[in-house]
């Protein structure tokens, strides 16, 4: 499936197959700062290299230096308006829609540069897929709604098409919800049935990065587990960004975390270390709530 | 959130620096009561133990609300931590005081005072040793900390020569073995003092500085 898509789109564009013999393999297994990172000890997925983002003059994101380890969870916190969600967007250019916006600075997704004027953008948003705060699922049916990615991308054959939804729908751990009610409109399902539906939706066209905006922040704690389990779940399998205002949620499902404050990365590193011994004061004042 | 949490925490620290201050002065009355043969004094250490067995108890179950309700992380989840370690250690400190005031109360019915073994010098370690932890807590001073830590090889050296001459002495005597057990067991609480003393003090360079030093070379040097 992934072979037959891959080929199609390979006469497009640049962005595909990343040539595996040059991306960075971690070799300890270990990350522990962002230096170590910067020095490629752990696998980058997304690096970045003073990555600015502006709205017309304000600067919304700084000068950013991150390099994201591939296959593992990184939770981006800070107070509004830091551009936690502004930097995370810019990881599959979902900025591109607001016309003030601009990037100077490098940002990589493998070796590809994800600002060149050779990516397709499209391509590049079904590698980098993302889930958004509130459920958004297409006023279709739950079939539909999986199926729509696909399709998009010129499959046709009803039986792969349904390989995809069950697989996707497993995946989100819906599957056992809704196989009975497949032809049902998407609608009619739970806020959190909704947000894994969309979970599955992204996962249908196989992306290689998630990006969540703040993707428990409308469900009650009962969805929320649901989805923080699954996060557990696909951890290894895919690379997670997630931008989350609970920084209880932070520590509890990622791997690495990253601290963004007035558009500056103040600290990025283990999940453990940042929670429990924080290097700059700054972020120290933030997690204990000592802020402002 | 963080307004809450800093009160907890300041009502916390009240609780467990009230409970320093009696089991430290539980520490000196029972060094004095052995000292000057004094049974009313024992008696009453031994007594107020149960109010320091309360105070600990009161401690766990501030740091235990703080943890289920306000969720502290970084000095704050450390300190939460540190505090309640080391009001374990303080309990236990309570429970060698009155371990002492009741090895003071058998000996002061049972020996002359110049068969007595000289307790000045070591309990006076011990007692330095846990005034120094006390302070480099509340201070969160890492200098005294380390000291602290360094200092007991000192005391564990105090007791050593302390066993040695009493097994001289039981050698020499041995129908006042009971007495010279029991003296033995004095030694034996002074020298656990300092080692609490000491845990006191690795505990305080966790709460400061995240690293656990426990374990290393009595310095307690911080590995980065």
């Amino acid at each position: 499936m992934k072979g037959a898509l891959m080929e199609k789109e390979e006469k497009k564009d640049v962005l595909l197959e990343p040539p595996e013999d040059q991306r960075k393999r971690n070799t300890s297994g270990e990350v522990t700062d962002l230096n170590a990172l910067a020095e490629g000890n752990g696998e980058v997925h997304v690096r970045t290299e003073d990555f600015s983002i502006f709205y017309g003059t304000n600067e919304a994101v700084k000068k950013v230096k991150m390099n994201i380890p591939s296959k593992h969870v990184t939770a981006i916190i800070g107070p509004s308006g830091c551009g936690k969600s502004t930097f995370l967007r810019a990881i599959n250019r979902m900025n591109d829609l607001i016309p003030s916006c601009y990037t100077k600075g490098k940002m990589y997704f493998d070796d590809h540069d994800i600002y060149s004027q050779k990516t397709d953008v499209v391509t590049l948003r079904r590698r980098i897929g993302m889930v958004f705060q509130k459920p958004n699922p297409f006023p279709k049916s739950i079939f539909d709604n999986i199926a729509y990615g696909p399709r998009l991308h010129g499959n046709k054959n009803k039986n792969e098409l349904f390989q995809i939804v069950e697989k996707s729908l497993m995946h989100a751990a819906l599957w056992d919800e809704v196989k009975d009610r497949l032809n049902e409109n998407a609608l009619g399902l739970s806020g959190g049935q909704q947000q894994r539906l969309c979970l599955a939706r992204t996962m249908a066209v196989d992306p290689e990065i998630l990006l969540m905006d703040e993707p428990t922040s409308a469900l009650d704690p009962k969805a929320t587990a649901k989805i923080e389990d699954l996060i557990a779940e696909l951890r290894g399998e895919y690379t997670i960004i997630i931008v989350t205002h609970n920084m209880q949620q932070a520590a509890r499902v990622s791997d690495y975390t990253a601290f963004f404050y007035e558009g500056i990365l103040i600290e990025f590193g283990d999940t453990k270390e940042l929670f429990q011994t924080p290097r700059e004061k700054q972020t120290e004042d933030y997690i204990t709530g000592r802020f402002g | 959130m963080a307004v809450h949490l800093q009160r907890e925490i300041k009502r916390l620290k009240e609780l467990i620096f009230n409970l320093i201050s009696r089991v430290e002065n539980n520490v000196k009355l029972s060094v004095k009561s052995l000292k000057d043969r004094d049974k009313k004094l024992a008696q009453q250490i031994i007594d107020s133990d149960v109010e320091i067995d309360r105070m600990e108890v009161d401690v766990e179950e501030e740091c235990l609300k703080i943890l289920a309700l306000h969720q502290p992380v970084a000095i704050d989840l450390r300190l939460i931590i540190a505090f309640m370690k080391i009001n374990n250690d303080l309990e236990r400190i309570g429970d060698l005081a009155a371990n002492i005031a009741e090895r003071a109360i058998f000996l002061s019915s049972q020996v002359e005072p110049s068969m007595l073994i000289d307790f000045t010098d070591m309990a006076g370690k011990a007692q330095i040793m846990l005034r120094k932890s006390l302070d480099a807590l509340v201070n969160f001073d890492l200098k005294e900390a380390r000291l602290v830590c360094s200092l007991d090889d000192e005391v564990d050296q105090m007791y050593r020569e302390i066993l040695r001459n009493i097994k001289e002495e039981i050698e020499k005597n041995p129908s006042y073995s009971e007495i010279y057990i029991q003296l033995l067991s004095v030694a034996r609480q002074l020298e656990r003092i300092a080692d609490h003393a000491t845990n006191i003090s690795e505990d305080t360079i966790y709460m400061v500085e995240g690293h656990i030093v426990r374990h290393r070379d009595k310095t307690c040097q911080s590995i980065e």
